[in-house]
């Protein structure tokens, strides 16, 4: 019983991670149409960014800003030089693209920092806590993940609902078309998307950073559970998100704890082909009109 | 006055020439409809007005400006609105967000409000609806949030493509009705594109039509509505 | 200079400069070509380059499969590494324990990859872009951990020893096993070159460009999108066998995730939906991580980390850049070159050429204003 609960604990910390990185995944996928395959690898080079800032001096926090900006802004040139071009075109060329910057971006930062392990530190203890007399797995770091996680879900809620702003973001999202017609200007608010999406997958990395060690393939574990998230949610679905992400967690979590971990990526893997077979949409999407 | 000038627009899809040299001019307070067979090129007409296509040659010129090779937010920006054809509203929105959407460019946050009631006014049906998501809404309602959204900035000229399409004759009859009364008031300038040519010829004082990318007559509505001949080889009635 | 201009049209205005113009026949032509250059190649070439002769064949194997599957069926595999790994060891285990001989023993890893790929297809046929992108991707992904599991079977770390075909006495070894490679290569490109010519291929590229429509028109859309997957998986179990055949091993670290990195790359540089274009490819995959990329970092003094990733790192700045500047790969912009040389003399007048890098014409999704057989030619399909 024990070990279940444990095991729940830790499905849950990190079924939030996965849940963030599906967010920027739906995010990008909501705004551009574009699935975002170098969404991990980009996160990484903030991590990358925020350690060497961290090296320098700076506290965890003013690393955490950094690595979030820069997130934002390498968001921002990314759509704006590798995504425009390709935007209107078949997905097949985005698709390309982004792998080959995912690609592309783990052989540079192989280059620079090698593939030694490097640790990054958690903001608070990892140490489980106490409840009750009973020691549960479940650190104060973990508190902070699930309490971040579900700010950003909460800042992305009031962006989109109830602000002017992301009014627009959802229209252009929608119907690009259509928001065109009403004087929206929509290649700016693409960016913007982006941004928002990449320091999302930026603060997804520093959750996870200090329990899977610096090197730089780290993130491609999580960008698949992240899709998997996403697919199971819902690519156009921010609440899918959260709820695929909580899905996914929990269930690799089971099935690291009582089958092995070294099934969870084929246990992704069936979550994936399970959720496609039976509502490909995902569970929180309106399934798209059919054209005919 | 200003009026909406097109001269010799030649609009080609790659290979497919879509519109070939057609000349017609829309006056304001007017309803000028663009009649003609399907394929004909009508919606591609008010997609190169609007700025969505580009020509290949020609020019479009309204209030002094030449609109032909400007951004779609440049040509709204001046006081051009299109409602496309199939009522594109955005469904998982509600029927005051589809209408605040429509005022964001030109309205501060205090004169929204007053400018989205005035729609309101105007369709009161979408004032009963307004919390709710614009997927719920019968037809006829779309297209009345879909003129109206495209009537909050308060546009100068308007385009409508085939806004009766798949609307029963009544609720036809009454959107073409205050259409014609808007148009007047408010000296608007509308083009007008239906297949539905009788009643689009029954509010418009002059009438294009087109036939194969090319324009068949611009004159009079009332002459072309009258012209026997023509209606039964170009317009099916 | 008119007088050059007219004097070449009029060359090759004459029957016999033109090639045939049935496919089969065509195919041949290129193929008989193709088998006099080969074997002056390796007339010359030295026993090792005898075998990367032989490399390059077997990866435009696989490259051909997968150009099939993404550029004329329109689905994106970014795990075809897996199949590579389901022919590789069908090969292995046949060899270690059955008699057959060479041929049989092909005929069998292609059936068995092809079920293969069947089994990804199926479910495949539910999924769009990136979707199925994804999907592939966590195969690719979930492969390694598999063969881990069942050790025994898959000769773990060591691998399953697959003894090469003994060839005959005057010829040598490596020449042999290229000679095969090659010919293998010739026959499958050949095979496929008729394949997309055929009704299959037609309905192969509806099914890309509109599946409804196609579906509207009796295609079965399901079964194509399955169908297309078996061929494409076929062809890259046949090429690691042909691997297989001359390493003498297989082993499950020969299947990271960077193969099937690789086998996009060359794909896309190569140009999709290209048969001409995988031998392109196929050249880039074999030289550029260990001959050019090394060569490349010694010539800068780079120290060894560089060295390392510089391969993964030039391939995807081709891939990212290739798709937004050439889309088309090299062939694509070969066939630029030549029909603008063509057009000069055929007749004067530049023609407009429709599928213009510069108008960024999509040369996966060309524009479908027909079924010419020109057009068709000249994008590549």
């Amino acid at each position: 019983m024990q070990f279940f609960l444990n095991i729940t604990l830790g499905g849950i910390a990190s079924g939030m991670i996965v849940a963030a990185v599906a967010l920027g995944l739906v995010l990008i996928f909501r705004a551009t149409n574009v699935v975002n395959f170098a969404q991990g690898a980009m996160a990484m080079i903030t991590t990358y960014i925020a350690y060497s800032v961290l090296h320098r001096g700076a506290d965890y926090w003013l690393a955490f800003i950094v690595a979030l900006a820069t997130g934002l802004v390498f968001g921002a040139i990314t759509q704006v030089v590798l995504i425009r071009p390709v935007q209107n075109k078949s997905p097949l060329n985005a698709i390309i693209v982004t792998f080959g910057f995912l690609i592309f971006l783990e052989g540079v930062a192989g280059a620079i920092y090698g593939s030694t392990t490097r640790t990054y530190p958690a903001p608070f203890s990892e140490a489980g806590q106490k409840l009750g007399g009973t020691q549960i797995a479940f650190s104060p770091f973990d508190v902070f993940v699930v309490l971040a996680v579900l700010v950003l879900m909460i800042v992305m809620l009031v962006l989109f609902r109830g602000t002017d702003l992301g009014l627009r973001m959802r229209a252009v999202a929608f119907s690009p078309e259509a928001a065109r017609l009403l004087g929206i200007r929509v290649r700016p608010l693409l960016t913007l998307g982006w941004g928002l999406a990449v320091a999302a997958g930026a603060m997804a990395a520093l959750l996870i950073v200090p329990t899977s060690s610096l090197t730089p393939n780290f993130m491609d574990v999580i960008l698949i559970y992240g899709f998997t998230a996403a697919v199971v949610g819902g690519l156009d679905s921010p609440v899918g998100a959260l709820v695929g992400g909580l899905a996914t967690g929990l269930s690799l979590a089971y099935v690291g704890g009582y089958l092995g971990g070294s099934l969870e990526p084929m246990a992704a893997l069936a979550l994936v082909v399970v959720s496609l077979m039976i509502r490909p949409e995902g569970i929180f999407a309106r399934p798209p009109p059919r054209r005919v | 006055m200003p009026v909406l000038d097109i001269e010799d627009l030649s609009v080609s899809y790659g290979a497919v020439h879509a519109l070939t040299d057609v000349s017609f001019s829309a006056a304001e307070g007017e309803v000028t409809a663009v009649l003609g067979a399907n394929g004909a090129g009508k919606t591609t007409l008010l997609r190169a007005i609007s700025g969505l296509v580009h020509p290949r040659k020609g020019t479009i010129r309204y209030d002094g400006q030449q609109l032909e090779k400007m951004s779609v937010e440049k040509i709204v920006r001046h006081g051009v609105s299109h409602v496309t054809e199939g009522r594109s509203v955005i469904e998982e929105m509600t029927v005051e967000e589809n209408l605040r959407l429509g005022s964001l460019w030109r309205f501060g946050r205090r004169e929204r409000g007053a400018v989205i009631d005035e729609i309101y006014e105007l369709f009161p049906p979408l004032a009963e609806r307004r919390r709710q998501h614009a997927n719920t809404l019968s037809g006829g309602e779309r297209q009345m949030l879909s003129i109206g959204r495209a009537l909050v900035a308060r546009p100068k000229v308007l385009l409508l493509d085939e806004p009766s399409l798949g609307l029963a004759p009544i609720v036809t009859a009454r959107l073409m009705a205050v259409l014609r009364d808007l148009t007047s008031a408010s000296k608007l300038i509308v083009v007008l594109v239906e297949q539905n040519a009788r009643s689009s010829l029954s509010i418009a004082q002059r009438a294009v039509v087109i036939n194969l990318g090319r324009v068949v007559v611009f004159d009079a509505a009332a002459t072309v509505a009258s012209d026997t001949e023509l209606r039964h080889h170009y317009l099916g009635y | 200079m008119v007088g050059f201009r007219s004097t070449v049209q009029t060359l090759t205005a004459k029957p016999w400069f033109r090639m045939p113009r049935q496919p089969m026949l065509r195919h041949l032509s290129y193929a008989a070509v193709a088998v006099v250059f080969f074997y002056f190649l390796t007339q010359k070439l030295s026993a090792f380059n005898d075998y990367e002769v032989g490399e390059i064949a077997f990866f435009a194997i696989g490259l051909a499969g997968l150009s099939l599957l993404t550029g004329i069926n329109g689905q994106i595999s970014l795990g075809h590494g897996g199949f590579f790994a389901v022919g590789a060891f069908t090969y292995a285990l046949l060899v270690n324990h059955t008699g057959w001989s060479l041929v049989p023993v092909l005929l069998v890893v292609v059936a068995v990859t092809a079920v293969s790929g069947a089994l990804i297809g199926i479910p495949a046929t539910r999924l769009r872009g990136p979707y199925l992108a994804g999907m592939t991707l966590m195969v690719a992904l979930g492969l390694p951990y598999l063969t881990n599991q069942y050790d025994s079977l898959f000769g773990g770390d060591q691998g399953l020893t697959t003894p090469p075909p003994t060839g005959p006495a005057s010829v040598n070894p490596e020449q042999w096993l290229a000679w095969i490679q090659i010919l293998g290569a010739l026959i499958v490109l050949v095979l496929l070159g008729n394949l997309v010519r055929s009704r299959f291929g037609r309905s192969f590229r509806a099914v890309r460009d509109d599946e409804i429509a196609a579906s509207l028109a009796g295609i079965h859309v399901a079964r194509t999108k399955v169908i297309a997957f078996m061929v494409s998986a076929g062809c890259a179990g046949l090429a690691w066998a042909f691997l297989a055949l001359s390493a003498g091993v297989v082993n499950s670290a020969e299947f990271p995730l960077a193969l099937s990195i690789y086998l996009l790359a060359g794909m896309v540089i190569g140009g999709t939906g290209s048969l001409m274009g995988v031998w392109w490819g196929a050249i880039i995959i074999v030289y550029l991580p260990n001959e050019w990329a090394t060569s490349l970092a010694n010539d800068f003094h780079a120290n060894s980390l560089v060295s390392a990733n510089l391969a993964i790192i030039i391939f995807g700045l081709v891939l990212v850049v290739g798709m937004l500047v050439a889309p088309g790969g090299i062939q694509g912009a070969l066939r630029w070159i030549a029909a603008r040389v063509g057009s000069y003399f055929s007749s004067g007048r530049v023609t407009n050429v429709s599928l213009s890098l510069q108008e960024g014409v999509d040369p996966i999704h060309p524009a479908s204003d027909g079924e010419s057989v020109t057009t068709a030619e000249k994008q590549g399909v």
